[in-house]
Formats: C-alpha cells, sequence, structure tokens
C-alpha cells in the first residue's frame, strides 16, 4: 500500500511473528525494508535513505533474536526434548493436555520417549485422531463482512468547512463488494488517470452529495466532471447483475419471484416504503441521479450475506479490486456455460409438477440385497461346541432313523399310553444307579471348582494380586506399542527404519525376561491361568524377533552379493 | 406400549419351572436301545410331582416340543386343586396326534433325525412367563428347564438366540438337560448367556438323579450351591471358508466376515480388497 499520511491505518506487528529481515543493498534504487512473518506474510518498509534504513535494520535484527529466545521456552512440566520438528506453541499445549488427562499415555509416553527408544514424532504420528479431537473443540470462525452502512458517513469538522473521510480496507473491500461500477472505475481510472488519492476524493465527494440529498446539486456537479459522474449516476453494472439472478431463481422453490422483485427497479415510490420528504416529482433529467435507499438496503445485505469471496489480503486496493473483479468474470462465465445445470433444472421443474395420482409406478432405485444362508455359518459353529466338550466321536456319529414318521409316532403313542396304564416304574431310579450319578456328579463338581473358580464370567486377572495385574498389563501395552511402531517399519528400505527397528527389538527383549519373572514368580495354583495370559505375549514378541532375525541375515547375504553395499 | 410391570414382593423358595420337553418321534425312536421314551416320562413326572411337593407355592408348567408344533400340556395351576403331573398324560397323547396330522410326507426312512421346534416352545415359556408377571403381588422366580436330545436346527439360529436374549433380559435362567448323544451349540450358549445350568447326564437311566440334584434347586438357593459347570463355551470364530476354527485371520472391513486366508473379493459382501504389499523392494529391482 502506497505511503497516505492521511490514512489512519496504523501498523501494529508484534516483533515475536517476525522471524527474519531481508533488506536491499546499500546504493540501489529503494532503501527497503521487509520483515517476513512466521505464517508466510512480509511487511515491506520504504526508506527515504539508507542510512535511516540501516538503523533500523539493526534495531529490527536485534529485536528478532532477543524475542526468538523468549519464545522458546521448554515447558517445565513435560521436559519434552524438542527435535528437528517445527511446533507450534498450540501443538505442544495440546500434547501437554493430553499427557496430563491420560495417565496411561503419560506412562507410555515416560517409557518410549523419554526413554529414547520413539521419537516425540513417532509416538504422535498414529495418535493424530486424540489430538485433533481436542483441537476442533474449538471451532474456527472467520470474521464476516460488517454490517455497518454508515461508516462513510463523514465527520463534519465545525469549525472549519472540512470534511473527513476514514478509509480503511476493510471498507474499501466493502465498496467494491457492493458497488460494481465504482471498482470499474477505479481499475479504469487508476493509475492512469488519477492517483489513488484523488479517486478516494472524488467517491468521497460523491457521497458527500449523496448525503445532502440535493438531487440538483449532484446533476450540477456530474455535468462538468465525467469522472465524478460515474459516481453519481446509478450503477449499471448492478443492475444487471440482479435481474441475471432474478431468472436464476428456481421456480419450484419460489414460484412467485419474477422480475417485480426486482430490487433495482423498483418505483421510485419504493415499494410501499413511506416517504414524508419530497413528493414532488422531479425533472426527468434528475432521475439518474437519485439513489433509492431500499435499493441500497438490499444490495448491502446481498453482499454481506455472501461473505467473504475473496482471500487477497487488503493492503493493496488494487489486488483487492481485480481480486473481485476476477471472481465476477468467473461467475459470470461459468453461468453462461453452464448448459448442463439449465437441463437439471428444467428436468427438476417438470418432475415436480407431476401430478402423482397420474404417474404410473415407479421402481424405486436399490440394489437387490444378498442375505447368505445361516446355515453355511452354523455348520462350523456346531463342531466347535463338540471339540470343546471333549466330544470328539459323537459329532461324526448321526442318529439314523430308519423308521417312517408314521411308525415314529406309532411308538411315541405306545410309550405314553404304557405309562398310562402301567403307572410310573417301581422304583424310580436303581438305587446304584443313583448312587453312582452322586458321585459322578460330585466329583465333577469338585474338580470343576478347583480349576474355574466359583463364577465363570470372573476373569484370571481379578484373582492375581495388584501389583501383578497392573505390571502385567502395563506390559501388554507396552508391547502392544511397540509392536505397533516394530511391524510399521518394515519392509525396510532406508537406514532410519534400520535403527529404529533395532532399537525397537532391543527394548522389547528387556521385556522378555520381565515377562518370565511374572510367571515364576506367581503363587503355584495361579501359575497355570498367568502363563496362558503370558502366552501369547511371548508369541507375540517371539514373532517380532524371529522376522528381525531373518531379515538381517537377508541383508547380510544381499550386500555379501553386491559389493557396493545397501 | 404394554405398561411397566410392578415390582413384586420376592419370596426365598417359590419357583415356577417351564419344562420343555422333547417330542420330536425321530429321535425318540432313533434312541430306542438306549433309552425309551416311557422310562423318560416316568423319570420326569417324578421330578416335577416332587417340584410340587417343595412348596405349595410352586407351579409347574410343561411344554411339548414336536417337529410340526408345540403346545401346553400341563399347567400345574390351572383348575382348584394342585394337580399331579400324571394329568398330562392324556394331553401329551392329543398333542402327539395333532403333530402327527401336521406333518406332510410320509416317508421318511432313513431321512436323518430332524430338529424339534426349540425356538417355538422358548417363545411360548417366555410369553408365558411374562403373563404370570403381570399378575398376581408375587414374584414368581420363574426359570426354564429344557430336556432335549434332537440334533440343533440351524434355521432357528436367529429365533433361538432371540429368545435367549429376551431371556436375559428378563432375568430368566435357562437349564439344559441334554438327553441325546451330541452336543447341543444352542443350549449352550442359551445356559452360558442366561446364567443356567448345562449338563449332559452321563447315564440315562439315573436322569431323576440328575434332575433332582442339579436342577430342582430354586434361584435363591443357587447362591449358595455349587452346581455342575461346563469346562468352557467355546467362543471362537470359524472362517467363513473351510469353517475351521482359527485364532488369526483376514477379516473383511465392510461386512466382518472371516477368513483365514488372504482373498481378493470378500464372498459375503462383494467389496474388492487393496494389494498386499510386497516385503522386498530389492527383488522388484533385480527383475529390472
Amino acid at each position: 500500500m502506497a505511503n497516505d499520511p492521511s490514512s489512519p491505518v496504523k501498523l501494529n506487528v508484534e516483533f515475536r511473528t517476525i522471524k527474519g529481515h531481508k533488506f536491499t543493498k546499500d546504493g540501489t534504487k529503494q532503501a527497503l525494508l521487509n520483515l517476513t512473518q512466521d505464517q508466510g506474510g512480509n511487511y515491506i518498509f520504504e526508506f527515504e535513505n539508507f542510512p535511516d534504513r540501516n538503523v533500523c535494520k539493526d534495531f529490527v535484527a536485534s529485536a528478532i533474536a532477543l524475542s526468538g529466545e523468549a519464545g522458546r521456552t521448554v515447558p517445565e512440566k513435560s521436559a519434552v526434548p524438542i527435535q528437528d520438528e517445527q511446533l507450534s506453541a498450540a501443538e505442544m499445549e495440546r500434547r501437554i493436555k493430553l499427557l496430563q488427562e491420560d495417565s496411561d499415555l503419560q506412562k507410555l509416553h515416560k517409557q518410549f520417549v523419554i526413554g529414547g527408544i520413539l521419537s516425540e514424532a513417532e509416538f504422535w504420528a498414529t495418535r493424530k485422531k486424540l489430538l485433533e479431537q481436542n483441537y476442533s473443540r474449538r471451532p474456527k470462525q472467520r470474521v464476516a463482512l460488517k454490517n455497518d452502512m454508515w461508516s462513510t458517513k463523514p465527520l463534519a469538522d465545525g469549525q472549519s468547512n472540512r470534511v473527513t473521510f476514514n478509509l480503511t480496507p476493510e471498507i474499501i473491500l466493502q465498496i467494491f463488494a457492493e458497488k460494481p461500477a465504482v471498482r470499474q472505475a477505479y481499475l479504469n481510472f487508476v493509475p492512469n488517470k488519477m492517483t489513488e488519492k484523488e479517486f478516494w476524493t472524488k467517491y468521497s465527494r460523491a457521497e458527500y452529495l449523496h448525503s445532502t440529498k440535493n438531487v440538483i446539486a449532484a446533476a450540477a456537479e456530474a455535468a462538468e466532471d465525467e469522472e465524478l459522474a460515474v459516481f453519481l449516476k446509478q450503477d449499471d453494472m448492478l443492475v444487471n447483475e440482479a435481474r441475471k439472478k432474478i431468472r436464476q431463481v428456481d421456480p419450484t422453490l419460489d414460484m412467485e419471484a419474477d422480475e417485480g422483485d426486482d430490487y433495482m427497479h423498483l418505483p421510485i415510490q419504493d415499494h410501499g416504503l413511506p416517504r414524508n420528504d419530497n413528493k414532488d416529482v422531479l425533472d426527468s433529467q434528475y432521475e439518474p441521479y437519485r439513489r433509492s435507499f431500499s435499493q441500497h438496503l438490499n444490495q448491502h445485505a446481498a453482499v454481506v450475506l455472501q461473505g467473504r469471496v475473496i482471500d487477497v489480503e487488503l493492503g493493496d486496493t488494487r489486488s483487492v479490486a481485480e481480486a473481485l473483479a476476477r471472481t465476477k468474470h468467473a461467475e459470470l462465465a461459468k453461468d453462461a456455460s453452464d448448459v448442463y445445470l439449465d437441463k437439471e433444472r428444467l428436468e427438476r421443474i417438470s418432475r415436480m409438477t407431476e401430478i402423482e395420482d397420474l404417474q404410473a409406478p415407479r421402481d424405486p432405485a436399490v440394489a437387490p440385497l444378498s442375505i447368505k444362508d445361516p446355515r453355511d455359518y452354523f455348520d462350523s459353529q456346531q463342531a466347535n461346541a463338540f471339540s470343546t466338550l471333549g466330544d470328539t466321536v459323537s459329532g461324526a456319529k448321526q442318529l439314523k432313523c430308519s423308521v417312517s414318521t408314521r411308525e415314529a409316532y406309532c411308538s411315541l403313542k405306545e410309550c405314553i399310553s404304557e405309562i398310562k396304564f402301567q403307572g410310573l416304574t417301581e422304583p424310580t431310579i436303581n438305587s446304584e444307579v443313583a448312587f453312582k450319578v452322586l458321585n459322578g456328579l460330585a466329583q465333577n463338581i469338585s474338580s470343576n471348582k478347583y480349576h474355574l473358580g466359583r463364577n465363570p464370567n470372573e476373569s484370571i486377572l481379578d484373582s492375581l494380586p495388584k501389583i501383578t495385574r497392573e505390571e502385567l498389563l502395563l506390559h501388554w501395552s507396552s508391547i502392544q506399542e511397540l509392536l505397533k511402531h516394530f511391524w510399521s517399519s518394515y519392509p525396510i528400505t532406508t537406514k532410519y527404519l534400520l535403527t529404529k527397528a533395532t532399537k525397537l527389538k532391543d527394548a522389547m527383549s528387556q521385556i522378555y525376561p520381565k515377562l518370565q519373572e511374572i510367571k515364576e514368580s506367581v503363587q503355584s495354583d495361579l501359575r497355570h491361568q498367568v502363563s496362558l495370559l503370558v502366552q501369547p505375549m511371548l508369541q507375540a514378541l517371539d514373532a517380532a524377533f524371529a522376522h528381525y532375525d531373518a531379515d538381517v541375515q537377508n541383508r547380510s547375504a544381499r550386500s555379501g552379493e553386491r559389493p557396493n553395499g545397501f | 406400549m404394554s405398561p411397566p410391570v410392578p415390582s413384586k414382593i420376592l419370596t426365598d423358595d417359590v419357583s415356577l419351572l417351564m419344562v420343555l420337553i422333547d417330542s420330536n418321534p425321530h429321535f425318540w425312536s432313533s434312541i430306542k436301545p438306549h433309552f425309551s421314551f416311557s422310562k423318560f416320562l416316568s423319570h420326569v413326572l417324578a421330578f416335577l410331582n416332587s417340584i410340587l411337593l417343595l412348596n405349595q407355592l410352586n407351579q409347574v408348567v410343561v411344554i411339548a416340543t414336536g417337529i410340526n408344533s408345540c403346545g401346553y400340556v400341563f399347567d400345574s395351576s390351572s383348575g382348584s386343586v394342585s394337580q399331579r403331573a400324571e394329568s398330562l398324560l392324556p394331553k401329551l397323547e392329543e398333542f402327539a396326534e395333532n403333530d402327527e396330522s401336521l406333518s406332510e410326507r410320509d416317508d421318511d426312512s432313513g431321512n436323518g433325525v430332524g430338529s424339534s421346534l426349540l425356538s417355538g416352545s422358548l417363545s411360548m415359556a417366555l410369553c408365558y412367563i411374562q403373563r404370570v408377571f403381570r399378575s398376581g403381588p408375587l414374584h414368581p422366580q420363574p426359570r426354564i428347564i429344557c430336556l432335549h436330545g434332537s440334533p440343533d436346527g440351524p434355521g432357528q439360529y436367529v429365533a433361538i438366540m432371540n429368545s435367549i436374549f429376551s431371556a436375559q433380559r428378563s432375568m430368566v435362567p435357562i437349564d439344559s438337560c441334554v438327553i441325546g448323544i451330541q452336543h447341543s451349540a444352542f443350549l449352550q450358549q442359551a445356559s452360558y448367556i442366561t446364567g443356567g445350568v448345562y449338563l449332559k447326564p452321563q447315564q440315562l437311566d439315573g436322569l431323576f438323579q440328575y434332575l433332582a440334584t442339579v436342577f430342582a434347586t430354586d434361584l435363591h438357593s443357587r447362591n449358595f450351591l455349587q452346581l455342575p459347570k461346563p469346562v468352557g463355551v467355546d467362543f471362537r470364530a470359524s472362517c467363513f471358508c473351510h469353517k475351521n476354527t482359527i485364532d488369526m485371520g483376514f477379516i473383511c472391513s465392510v461386512c466382518l466376515s472371516i477368513f483365514c486366508k488372504h482373498q481378493k473379493k470378500c464372498s459375503t459382501c462383494g467389496s474388492i480388497f487393496g494389494q498386499a504389499q510386497t516385503r522386498d523392494p530389492s527383488a522388484s529391482q533385480q527383475r529390472k
């Protein structure tokens, strides 16, 4: 943005955000100092002479150095070593918070990251989702356009005849968005016909004239000054836009929308709004200079609701104007070439205006279900059940019924009548048999109790002493974490992965004997259960070790073949 | 929506026993050399009478499970005086007649033993229990005992699981006494899920002793008695391709079907799986 001493914009940037500075050499055309921010923006300052610039440069350099040190304080609580990763303060905060909330995570973190087995980046790489969850609780909102229409009201200085206008980049953006004619005029006039300052002065004059509501004076001045006339007349571009918008209204949504809703073409009576002041009809030559409040309000509302359509920085007016012009052009082009959209709209209209009663029944568009036969799945379960209960033989032996249905029913009915006539057998049960049954049951129950405990739903872990249980669980989660990183580093293609795999393998081999110790330290009656628990952990570790050794062997065999090595 | 069941007075020793008797004629004729239906009935009738003797408020309901239908054959609370169990015999005969008349084909020889309608009788039992819940001030302490021998019918899987879950929800334990040759996976699951007892008697002519020792106890006493438990219920999955039980396998991320080997396409839902990553990058270099 050019140097405008009348503009009240003050640049206030904290040195914390400034990462570096660049400058032009002494003796070149311009003395510039470029301050780069860490987010990518930069500020360019132009000085009148080189000595001034150099003084500033030195000051800036020392300020940056100071703020750099101050900003990089390591938080005491977690003592996390920052490695080659660039971490923003927000990211660090998130991680610390997560560690504080979850004590298991903190234990793992302490064990691996502080112990040097895994790096920070690796540890958090798989936990991105956790971090994001915390972060997304704060919704990111963008600031919308201001809904303030009177910002261009001039401040009349009572003492002298000066009227001051304040123009900030924000206001300029709004003006360009609301009044395409002004934007077009800017692109045309500046910097060919007049400077920016002159442009805005003229614009301000036009605004002042409008605010006095003196249409005749406006017409008079417009006649004199061509450029001023642009600002005073009706905005043709806006008019065209409005018309186009009306045509694009979907009749299935709003059947009533028609040209009468075109707010730019409202009759001057303002569509029902009572106007107390001048009802006198003016000459037709003054018509173009009259501005209608409702038109202005509607246009302003449309722009505010549309929101920010461009992302250009607001410093440079020209670029803002160009960006807006570009967006408008793109929209126009899109509409013109969007035949498909039109076709789709027509189709939709015709579909919605159909009378349902008169339509033929339409088949719903669905994909056919393919439901599998539950028998397929179930048969396997039966085999499982038998093998568990130790009944290996009877699974194969199917009962054969060689009797026809009729005969079967007959024999059933015979049995029933037999009892009816003969009564119950006496004794119901043979005493020896009963005795045997009782003994068998008692033995069964006592042996089961010995093996399983009272409650089948109780798990083994609950019956262990607390310390053992905690240790086992901790080992389990550490093994999971290590194995996850271990398997993800295969196939090994870089040196980094090789060192990582070796480190992980060493950590795992340290846990291995600890598990053996736990097995031995437990009481003898629980030993079997605990070894059953520990077994899958040992198996997983063994599989990892085997894979690692095989890989090392392969690698050495291959490097033996190729002289240039891996 | 039905009105909520009001809370009841709990008494210690009362039980409402629903007995589901397997009346599959094919099954009984196939097991004839070992155990006959009449002997079975005599054990069961003695058992039922002894239940009725344990407590005046005890109630017994017997449901017969046929191959075409199920029906109530005995209700101890019907009539003014509590009836003896023998009065179920004529009703049972009637039921068998009815069941026979419902069967369509005549010649089924050598077809193997069909399955009986366990899901139907479970549902009937649960409905009866719900009705009792909604009447009278006393909590009936219901439980279901299945005297079952026919093989499990895979077509009834879903229905039986549904009844098991509703029994679990109403806190009705399902005891199972399997008198057939094979174990029954359905009843194993049922007893495990609902907290009942599963038993396969080794000696069928001591059936009464089994029933009296294990299944006669009411729900309150079960808290301080130790009843036989099966060694374990196998919840392991089996792969969909070979029906083998597996511990580690591949799972389709769309429909969760299980396979023991890597497949290109899921056979249940048809989704196509991605490529497996190759282990050895240098091998591909050598090929070049």
